[in-house]
Order: structure tokens, then sequence, then C-alpha cells
């Protein structure tokens, strides 16, 4: 019985003028537009530098922050009134101001003032673009200190007593992302949206598709099982991600060379199940609901929360502890967790053990729901 | 003759509002049972009672010596169904929803093919084997629906409006499809509006809201009216309807 169900779903599927196109060309989309979208690193921030000494440190200074790749030097201005104001027409993100006395300061007392102002509007790009100013002036007094070191013939130097000064340099060193690319981390977790999309939504609207027809009055007067009927939606699905899933890694190669450090039986192995989670969860919805329109809604509402806790973009850990309970329920969060350990780190189905199991127990709650929830009379 | 479809004081409330109420009949094996009533008089919901799809509120139903309540998947594996609606897969081949409900209904994978011209021919649709269903005229799919219906051999057949909008020729093929499926011993539960289609019939009940009003065979139902035809009698019964004609 169950092969007949099965036999038509993949007819109508491969008859369907649209989902095999959706099957190939929305990995191709993804992958082509997402990773360049979805990029969090923050470049091309605006400054406008009021130079109130105009010494030679003080263009030193100006000059260093014009050569950062980070940073546009779009002004000069002379007051600070007139900085504020291009932050505020938005012609600028960051206002570096240096004070009159800043070289005699530096000089003279060995400590000198700058002052920041940025545009938190865009908290994302203020806090960034303040970093990256202080991380550039810490490297500017550095090399200012080392100078005068050298020269050693400095007032206040030699009033500390100084003969040496001990500087502690920091060496950061990205593991397993060496280059701390934004594309090699997101890729991984776009995979797991593109499935989510593809799988949770696809079963969902074919059986609320049935509910509007009527067709599913015509099985549901046959001795056709609850269980075969779920089964025969669930299958066709599971093997449209697989396919999904297959399209999208060989992209990721072929276009970026992101090759998953890990193995690919880890990978298929864990989108196998997650499949079966997120087609539980599009049933589940579909079982309640009665329309195409009831169905999208309340999956949009279930997915855009999801993804939001889910570690796509902002990490779990900073999230506040309630949403990091939250989160504990989100399926989506661990199987990003686990793309991005396979494809970063080279983690195996040893290392990934907890989260594998916990997507399975998602996986027969949720298909379990879909067949106890589904109805064969009213 | 033994008794197929069995009810007893068969009831079903949407809320406040009743769509049958306390409804008792039987029907025998090999009967055409004529199921009539306006819109709305409660027709569709009884018999998708009688099918399993709808739980009854109150009252008892056996379908095939099968509680329809208790044991509604064994009563769904000896009935067909051919609802209102068009409910056959238009995106598949003629020949590929046959071949859907014969497995559904456990029919031998190799007997399929066979099975599966067999039908066409009888319904004269051979040349349609590989045509879509979507591009069947009305009259073709009810047609199709109706042996599909049939396919598994069911002990009865539920038949709801099946010649709705279908024209006087095909009406009459299909009447003819019903009569051979009685001859092999399947009853036939149908409902209809069109009242030649119920002189047809053995037995008929006139649903008036969500009651039978009236049982009998057309004869003795034009008898007792003292009417010229069936179409008088359904008329003075309906007229006494109270619900709104929807």
């Amino acid at each position: 019985m169950l092969k007949y169900l099965i036999e038509k779903e993949f007819k109508q599927m491969l008859r369907n003028p649209f989902i095999p196109r959706l099957i190939l060309l929305f990995p191709l989309m993804v992958i082509l537009v997402f990773p360049w979208a979805a990029n969090q690193e923050i470049t091309n921030i605006n400054v406008d530098v009021v130079d109130n000494d105009h010494s030679a440190y003080s263009n030193r200074l100006t000059g260093k922050i014009a050569a950062s790749k980070y940073f546009n030097l779009v002004a000069v201005s002379s007051a600070n009134e007139e900085a504020l104001g291009n932050i505020e027409s938005e012609t600028a993100d960051v206002v570096f101001e240096i004070r009159p006395d800043f070289e005699k300061d530096l000089v003279g007392r060995g400590v000198s003032e700058v002052m920041i102002s940025v545009n938190a509007v865009n908290i994302m790009k203020g806090n960034l673009g303040s970093n990256y100013m202080t991380a550039i002036i810490r490297d500017f007094a550095d090399e200012i200190r080392n100078e005068l070191q050298i020269s050693t013939g400095t007032e206040w130097f030699r009033q500390a007593g100084n003969t040496a000064l001990p500087v502690i340099q920091v060496i950061p060193q990205g593991k397993f992302n060496t280059f701390l690319d934004y594309k090699v981390f997101m890729i991984p977790a776009l995979l797991v949206i593109l499935l989510t999309l593809i799988c949770g939504f696809l079963p969902a609207l074919n059986i609320v598709n049935e509910k509007e027809i009527g067709t599913i009055e015509q099985i549901n007067v046959t001795p056709v099982g609850k269980f075969s009927f779920i089964l025969a939606k669930l299958i066709p699905y599971w093997a449209v991600g697989l396919v999904v899933f297959t399209v999208f890694i060989s992209l990721a190669a072929l276009i970026y060379g992101l090759i998953p450090q890990g193995n690919l039986f880890t990978l298929y192995f864990s989108a196998s199940i997650y499949i079966l989670v997120v087609s539980g969860l599009g049933l589940v919805i579909s079982n309640h609901s009665s329309t195409l329109q009831q169905a999208m809604f309340v999956l949009f509402f279930f997915l855009i929360i999801l993804i939001m806790i889910s570690g796509l973009f902002t990490p779990i850990a900073s999230m506040p502890q309630w949403a990091q309970n939250f989160s504990r329920c989100n399926p989506l969060r661990y199987f990003i967790e686990i793309m991005r350990m396979v494809y970063l780190k080279g983690s195996d189905i040893a290392n990934l053990e907890a989260q594998l199991m916990t997507l399975s127990v998602f996986a027969l709650i949720l298909n379990g729901w879909a067949i106890l929830s589904y109805r064969k009379s009213s | 003759m033994s008794i197929v479809i069995e009810t007893q004081e068969l009831t079903k409330k949407f809320g406040a509002f009743t769509a049958v109420d306390h409804i008792s009949f039987s029907v025998e094996k090999g009967e055409i049972f004529g199921f009539l009533g306006a819109n709305g008089a409660g027709k569709t919901t009884a018999m998708r009672m009688l099918c399993g799809l709808s739980k009854p509120t109150s009252g008892k139903g056996f379908v095939a010596g099968y509680n329809i309540e208790k044991e509604s998947e064994m009563v769904k594996k000896n009935i067909g169904y051919m609802s209102q609606k068009f409910s056959l897969y238009e995106d598949l081949k003629v020949w590929e929803n046959i071949r859907l409900y014969a497995g559904i209904y456990g029919v031998d994978g190799k007997l399929i093919p066979r099975k599966t011209d067999e039908t066409l021919s009888k319904i004269g649709l051979s040349g349609e084997k590989n045509s879509m269903v979507k591009e069947l005229p009305l009259g073709w799919k009810q047609k199709l629906a109706f042996s599909v219906a049939i396919l598994h051999e069911p002990r009865i057949v539920f038949l709801d409006e099946p010649t709705g909008g279908v024209d006087p020729i095909t009406r009459r093929q299909f009447w003819e499809m019903i009569y051979e499926a009685t001859e092999r011993g399947i009853t036939v539960f149908v409902t209809t509006h069109y009242m030649d289609e119920a002189e047809y019939c053995s037995r008929v009940s006139i649903m008036v809201d969500g009651r039978i009003d009236a049982l009998d065979t057309p004869h003795n139902l034009r008898t007792q009216f003292s009417a010229q035809n069936m179409d008088e009698v359904f008329r003075r019964l309906a007229r006494k309807a109270k619900r709104m004609d929807t």
C-alpha cells in the first residue's frame, strides 16, 4: 500500500512545474547571494577627522586611519559641530577628534587624549567602528612609544626612571577558520536554513493543498492508515532534502572551494535526521491547518522565531538567559552547531553525540505528533 | 435478504445546528437506495457519517455489519465512496489513478494492469488511458470516479450527487453502470437532485430539515402522496422545510 502512495507522491512532485526547479535554483540562489549579503564583517566605515592640532603627529595619525582597510576618510572638518552635522546627515559614521595640544602633551607629559564619537544607530557598525579605531590608536601609541624610547631624550621617560618599557604583544590565532572568513562561518549554517525552508514547507503545503482540493477525502475513505499516510508524505521530501543538500555542498565546494573538514557520512547522517525533524514540524502544522494561508503563516511564525534564536547570526551565548533556555528547544540550533563543527572542525559522529541525540528526540516527538494529529474523520 | 446499512437515531450536530436529526433506516443488500433531499437537508453529512468520515454526535450506525463509530477502518475496507466534489488526482494519468486506488485496496500488483484495461474498456475510456485526468470532460471524470470507487468490489458504494452537471446521455450511461454494479451484488447508496433518477431506485428516502420524512419505493410514494411523479412527491415534502435553502 505504502509503495503506491509513495509512487504517487513522486509522480506528482516531478510533474509539478515548480518543485524540480526549486530543488536546483533555490540552493544556487542561496549560495550565490546569501554569503555576501549576510556578511557581518564591517568595512567602509566613514570617518570624519577633526584635527585641532595640525601637528606632525596628528597628521600621522590621520594618515594611519585613512590607510586602514576598514575606514574611508570622508572629511577633515575644522570644528566638532561640523563633524557631528556629518553624522546627522549620515555622511560620516565616526568622528575622530584630536585636541589642540595633542603633540605637545604627548611629547611633554607622555599622555594625550583623543575623542571617538560613533553613530550607534547601527549598533554593530558603531561598536566595530570604535573597536577598530581603538586598535589603530593603540598601534599608533606603541609606535610613538618605541620611537621616544629610542631617542630616550624625553623628560617624562627619565623621570619615570624607565630604561626599557615592557610591552605585551597579543598575537591572535583563528583556529579552524584561520582567516576569520565570514563566508566559511555562514555557508554551513545557510545550508540549515535551506533544508528547513524546503523540507518544512513543501510537505506541509502538499497536505493542505490536498485538503483544499478535496483529494484527501478520497484517501480518508480508504483503509490507508495514518502511519502509512504520513510516511508516504515524509519519504519523498526526505529524498528531496538529500538532493538539495547534495546540490548545496557541491556548489559550496565549486564556488567557494569550501570542503568539509569532517567526513561526508557524518554530514549526510546528521542531515537525514534533521530533515525528519523539520518535515515532522511541517506535517504537524498542516494537520492543524485547513487552508494554505493558515499553514503558511503559522510556519512563517515558527520559522522566524526559530531562525532568530538559532545562533545563525548572533551567538547564543550572548543572548539573555531566557532566550538561551528557549533555544534549547530549537532544532535549528543543534543542526547549525553540527554543520559548523563538521565543516570547520572536522568533528565526527562521536563528537556530535549530544546534538544528534537531541535531534533524534525532536524527530520522534514531531513525527509521532504528526501521526496522532492526522484525522481521518471529523 | 440481508441488511447492509442500518442506522438507529443517528444524529450529527455542529454547535447548535442539528444537521442530521435522529434518522433511522436500513438498506438491504443489492438495493439501489435513493437518498433525496433539498440542498442543506443533511444528505451529505449523513453519508459522510456512514462512510466513517464524520463521527456521529449520538445514535448508532452499522455499515456492512461494522459499527461506523468504533470500527470505521473495517467499514472503509468494505465500501466505495464517490464524493460530490471530484476527488481523483487531476495531475495523475487515468491509469495512474486506477493503479493508486487498486494498490491502496490491496489488489495484487500483477493483476493491476489487467484490471485497469478491463475497467477502462467497460466505461469506454481505453483511449484515454494515458491522458491526464484534468484534461477529461466532467462526464468522463465521473464515470472514471465511479469505476475507481467500485474497483475493489466493495459491498456498498456511496455516491454523492454523481451525475451533477453531467449531460443526459452520460447520465443514462452512468445509471447503466450503477445497474451493472448491483447485478454484481454491490449495494448502491445514492443522492441525487434529478427526480427521473429517483424513479430508477429500488427505494427512496426523502430528507427534510435533517429528518427522514418519507421512505418507500417510488411507486408506493407516488400512491401515498397521490402524485403523478416523484417530482411532485419531492416538492410536496420539501416545501415544508423551514431551513434556509443554501
